[in-house]
Order: C-alpha cells, then structure tokens, then sequence
C-alpha cells in the first residue's frame, strides 16, 4: 500500500473511478449521492455526463461498456433514483454486462427507519447482481470500490452495486487505493483444461456436420479474433446470435448469421442438422433453441464458457470447456490443426448442403403498393452507412426492428451491434447508442428503434444534444406496438389489445427539434436515402421518423415453444418477394 | 428426486445468508431445512442445507452457488462420508398419571428431560436426524403441544476424507 492521502469519502469514490480507468460515468444528482457530485465539482478526470432520467443513466453505461470493452458507471441517488436503475441493472444482468452502479443511501442512522427516499436497494436488486455492498464505514470504501470493479469484469462480466450512505460520503479518512482485491470466495477461471480441450479438437476433426454457436461471451471475452482464426483454419461454419452479433465479420462466407426465433431458416436447420455443436459464449436460450428437446437432436455437443453453471443448464454438455474464451479459442484452434495432421478437416459436403440453404431461404419480404416496407428503411439504413468514412455502431429498441435489424445489418467489427437480448427492455435503443458514443467519439452511433421503444427513453435525446453525443436515430414508426400486435395477429385471432399507438402522435420530428435535434419525416421509399444522408450529415443529433406499413410482420418465425426447424416463412402471395 | 445435504461454507458478512437463500427461491429450488452457525474461523460460517431436488438441479445449485462472491465452499455431505446432527425441542401434553410413564419412555430413546409444567413436558433430543424423528413418532400419540427443530447440521468424518 502507497502513502495515503486524507479525503473525504465522496473523492475516495472519485479517485477510485479514476484508477479503475473510467473516463465517462452516466448518471443523476439527488440527496443522499450529493456530496459525491459536489466533490465532482472539486475536480476529477472523470467525465460526467448528466441524463435525463436513472433507466437511461444505466443504459448509456451499458452502451458505453458494450462499444468499449471497459467497465460502465452509472450514478443515482437513493430511492425512486436507484429504483430507476432497476430496469438497466436486469438488463446488465441478463446480457452479461459489466456495469458498476453507484447509488447513494441515507445516512447511516436513518438505515432502517422508513426515512425520505430510502430503499432497500442491494435488497431489491440482489436477484439480478452478481454482488453488491451497502458501506456504511468509510474505511471500507476503497477496498469495496476496488472489489465492484474486479467482480464486474472478471469471470461472467455482469452488473454490481455499491450502495454508500450519505455520511460515508461526507467522512474524512486516510485514502490509499489498494492494489489487491481481498476476495476469497471469486476465483473466475483463469485457464482451460488441456483435456477438455483435446477432447474438443478430437470431436471437431471428427465431426461430418460442424457447426459453431457463438454468442455475446466472444464479445465480452474480445475473442474475436481467435474466434476467425478457428473457423479459417479448420472451415468451421458458424452460427452467430444476436448477443454475438459482430463477434465474426458478417462478410465471411462461413458465417450463417443468427439463428433462432427471427434468425434465418438456414442457420436454424445448419444448427439442427449438425453432427456436432460447438456451443461458445452463449447459453441455449429459449429464443435461439425453441423447444430444447427438439433443438439440435442429433448432435454431441461442446459447450465452451467462462460460467461452468451454463455448461449444462439447458442441454447436456458432451464435451463441457470451461474457461475463458480468448485463451481457449486459439488452444482450440491450435490443437485442431495438430489433431488433422493431414491438414484441415474436410467438411465440403456439409458446406455444401449450407449454401443450398443460404441460396434457397434468404431472408425476404414483399414490396407492396407504395407503402414503405420497415425492411427497406433498414436496408436504406445498411447500405447509407456503408457508404461512411470509419466505424458505424448500432444499437436497437427491442421488438420487430430490432429483429429486422439484425437480419439486414452488417456487422464487419466487433462491438459494433448493441442490443438488449435477454431481458428484452425496450427503451434500451437511445440511450445505448449515447452511451456507446461516449465511449467511441469516432464512431457513427444509428439507432434503429421502434415507435414504442423511442416513447419511453426519448427524453435523453437532450442528453445527446446537450452533451455533444450526437447520435442517428431511426424511428421504425409503425404506428402499434408491433411485435405484440403481429402476436395478436397470428396467435390470438386479431384481436389488437391496447396496441395502437397510432404513427402521427407524436410528431417525432418535431419532439427532435424540440429536444434541440435535427427531425426528418421519411413517408416514401424515394424519401429515404435523401433523409438518412441529411441525418447522418446533420452535425449534430438527428431523428428519422420513417413512417412504414403498420402490418408488416416479422419472419421467418419459428413460434414460442416449436421445435426451431419448423420456420413459419413470410407468405409469398403478398406480392414480388425481394 | 431425492434429498441431499449440501455444506457450504460462507463468508461471515452481512446479507451473505440472504444471498444463498434468495439464490434458492429465485431458481425454483425447494429448502427442506437450513441450519446456519459459526465455525473454527469468526470470519466465517457454516451453512447446511437439506434440498429435495434431481442429480441435475443439484449440480445447478451448487454451479450457482460457487457464483456467489461470499461463498467460500460447497460440498454434498454423502450419507456414508458424513455426521449429521439435530435437535429438537417438543413439548409433549401429558397428565400428571402418565408422567413416569413418558419419562422411562424418553430416557431409554436418549432424550433428556428441559421443562415440566403441570400437564406438559418439554423435551430435549439430539442426535442423528432418523433418532430425533423416531423419537417424535414416539410421543405423538401423546399429543406434541409445540415443536422446533434446528434442521440438521453436518461435517464430513474425518475417517472417510481422505486427505
């Protein structure tokens, strides 16, 4: 331990962040968090940036994480504030996203009593952190803060909680940040086992009918690159969800895009014809498997993840690996080369049967009667950015947009696509794309996001605009909640419960011009390259307000609890399928 | 479906017991009984659980529980490996003409007398969790007024580990 230097709680918080290597936090002042603000206003390198409400604090700093790799931070206050974290802090949880939350408690003497904006919140929040401390001595504040960080991006990356009471704040001690974290119970693993990894390679060279599963672990692991070197040097297809969107250049010829409820009906039935599935960074999720004892029923499987209690949860592992991924994937790569000694394994009749089905069921949709199809803004939106100078990041609401988004963007590199996959939030869309802009000034952020989505997190267009975050935002406006609505439809007899939601009010351009951003109306398909060059051109936020056929659909579709090979696919006889 | 023992050793800090029994509600998993307490070291304490639950729930739970940041260790206690303690207190209503009679009936089932009232009689058993359950079958048909038991506790025997 270095010299200490006394200060007050409130900068030892400060000073902690800065060791750490934050340079954004994402939140809100209020009464209990106040002397941390007033010791911002003292002086630190950490930038601040002020939302318009906690849910949207916690996004940005999710968005942040995701586009960076770093640690987000997010503030509150007590209370409604850090109830109002609530929402990020399960969506952190559910996509395995490494977030510090920092909100402020009443002062110690008031813990317990019911007082003014108290909440129990590691209390309420204990289902859906990976740890979280209440500090109610100072003296405890550097090694909690040390701690929160290193339980966040070690091992399963996820959201933690430090809850400070108000006096803990306003304590003067004698400050020294500790270079050890003193936690005896987390040992995340730090290696593979070579076993595993042999008997992985064994049944890779082997197999007839490979395919890989990649999911959002590569990204969070930033194996990447060994993730391309394995499925280069041993002609691996793969699958790719939509938490690992970008894990694996889109362009690659190996790459079969995302499986699952939305995914294309070849990646499903590359998945349930295998031979062998070689599962990474991902967890057999409902919406990827549908029902799990018809999801891949022929194959042995490798499931390889840094959290041994996912090997294993949904679907028995042949082969469990557990560890991390960046350092296995490239043993993994390096053992199957030794394994084929007469060189790469030959999968050609399999890679064969995959392109068949690339070329026979590409995703498609009907153009129809002048009414601008949402599939077309999207492309519109593809191909637009394609056409730009450096990286383009997406993020997205949740819903059908989202679900068109991640059939018709491209994604080269990775963390470049940031959604919400697990918890499902809508609303996640605006902020994450702040949030991510924060983190990559350089970076073009666009937002494709749904008319329902935008209404809930709207307000941090003013964070976006105030806060020199310029982001492109796409309002995909159907006019209904348009995936309960396409529910409706198919599964309960058309009947549309509260789910109108109409495309005129509001006026999302004028709502952006409001909020000091540039606002576009897009009714037409001939409108909208001329729009989304005038938003992207915009220098400054803008909002996209594409008015599209409020009946569209999202296939193909595999429904909530079917067997993933039986695809309902988008009906031909609307009109030229494209 | 069967019933396990599992042993976990805790970091004594606050919320820590919380967190492994919300784990268990979250999860859908049953706790037939949870017995928590001191050890050797002030830093930490001993929890041990009885769970009714498959072979593959029971590696979930301890998958899940090794997560937790205070936890230190979990282990299954197998019957043959394992000491498994109880006790219980059961206050038994009893006429002052059938006193002799339950007294003889509880020395002899190694159950020790803590309290007698006018028409009651508290006892005390400790002892293997099938002793103290026999031992409340036994005196049931006397009429149990109030019961509690500390669900069981349990160590691996030093003389099946090997080391």
């Amino acid at each position: 331990m270095t010299t200490k230097t006394r200060m007050l709680g409130s900068d030892a918080i400060l000073r902690a962040l800065e060791h750490e290597g934050v340079d954004v936090a994402f939140g809100i002042p209020g009464g209990a968090i106040l002397p941390t603000y007033d010791a911002m206003a003292r002086g630190t390198s950490v930038r601040h940036v002020l939302a318009r409400h906690e849910q949207g604090a916690g996004h940005m700093a999710e968005g942040y994480a995701r586009a960076s790799g770093k640690v987000g931070v997010a503030i509150a206050t007590s209370g409604p504030g850090a109830t109002n974290l609530v929402t990020a802090i399960a969506d952190a949880w559910m996509d395995s996203t490494p977030v510090v939350f920092i909100t402020g408690q009443v002062r110690s003497e008031l813990i317990g009593t019911d007082a003014f904006q108290e909440v129990d919140i590691t209390g309420v929040t204990m289902p859906i952190v990976k740890h979280s401390w209440l500090v109610q001595d100072v003296e405890e504040l550097p090694s909690v803060m040390k701690a929160a960080f290193h339980v966040a991006r070690t091992g399963r990356q996820g959201p933690v909680l430090v809850d400070v009471a108000k006096d803990v704040q306003e304590a003067a001690f004698d400050f020294a940040y500790p270079d050890e974290v003193d936690l005896p119970g987390w040992r995340p693993p730090t290696k593979v086992h070579p076993r595993q990894i042999r008997e992985a390679a064994k049944a890779i060279v082997e197999a007839k009918r490979p395919i890989l599963y990649c999911g959002g672990g590569v990204l969070n692991a930033d194996a990447s690159a060994e993730l391309l070197a394995l499925v280069d040097s041993a002609h691996l297809p793969a699958v790719v969800t939509l938490m690992g969107k970008s894990c694996l250049p889109e362009s690659h010829s190996l790459n079969y895009g995302a499986p699952g409820m939305h995914g294309s009906k070849y990646a499903n039935w590359a998945l349930n014809k295998a031979d062998l599935v070689i599962a990474v960074g991902t967890r057999f999720d409902d919406r990827v498997t549908g029902k799990v004892s018809a999801f891949a029923p022929g194959a042995k499987v490798i499931h390889f993840d840094i959290d041994a209690a996912e090997v294993g949860k949904i679907r028995h592992a042949d082969i469990p690996v557990v560890g991390p991924l960046k350092l296995g994937l490239a043993q993994l790569a390096a053992e199957v080369s030794a394994v084929a000694a007469d060189g790469a394994p030959d999968h050609g009749p399999w890679l064969r049967q995959l392109e068949d089905w690339r070329e026979q069921f590409p995703f498609r949709y009907a153009k129809g009667n002048g009414v601008l199809k949402p599939q077309t803004a999207i492309e519109a939106l593809r191909d637009a950015a394609a056409g730009l100078d450096g990286d383009v990041i997406w993020t997205t609401g949740v819903g059908q947009h989202q679900m068109w988004a991640m059939q018709y963007v491209q994604c080269e590199k990775p963390r470049t696509f940031i959604t919400s996959g697990g918890a499902g939030t809508m609303g996640y869309g605006v902020p994450a794309a702040i949030g991510a802009k924060a983190a990559r000034p350089d970076a073009t952020v666009i937002c494709i996001d749904g008319d329902g989505c935008f209404q809930m997190t709207c307000q941090e267009l003013a964070t976006a605009a105030l806060e020199g975050l310029p982001i492109v935002t796409a309002v995909i406006n159907n006019g209904w909640l348009g995936m309960v609505r396409q529910w409706q439809e198919m599964f309960y007899a058309e009947r549309f419960a509260e789910t109108h939601l109409t495309h005129a009010v509001p006026d999302y351009a004028q709502l952006a011009e409001a909020y000091g951003c540039a606002g576009f109306t897009v009714e037409t398909e001939e409108q909208l390259e001329e729009s989304i060059q005038a938003a992207l051109q915009a220098g400054r936020s803008a909002v996209l307000d594409v008015r599209c056929d409020p009946e569209e659909k999202c296939f193909p579709m595999v429904p909530a609890g079917a067997a993933a090979v039986d695809v309902i696919e988008a009906p031909s006889e609307e009109g030229a399928l494209t | 479906m069967s019933t396990h023992t599992i042993s976990v050793r805790l970091e004594n800090k606050p919320g820590a017991l919380a967190r492994v029994s919300q784990l268990f509600s979250r999860r859908g998993y049953n706790i037939q009984s949870l017995a928590v307490g001191p050890t050797e070291d002030d830093d930490i304490s001993r929890l041990t659980l009885r769970v009714d639950c498959s072979e593959h729930s029971l590696e979930q739970i301890e998958k899940q529980m090794h997560k937790l940041v205070n936890v230190l260790r979990v282990t299954e206690l197998r019957p043959d490996e394992s000491l498994e303690r109880e006790l219980a207190l059961i206050t038994v209503a009893v006429a002052p003409d059938r006193r002799a009679e339950l007294v003889s009936l509880a020395q002899v089932s190694g159950a020790h007398v803590a309290d007698i009232g006018r028409d009651a009689i508290t006892f005390e058993v400790v002892g293997r969790p099938d002793q103290v359950e026999a031992f409340e079958e036994l005196v049931r048909p006397y009429g149990v007024r109030e019961l509690v038991r500390t669900g069981r506790v349990g160590l691996r025997r030093p003389s099946r580990t090997a080391t």
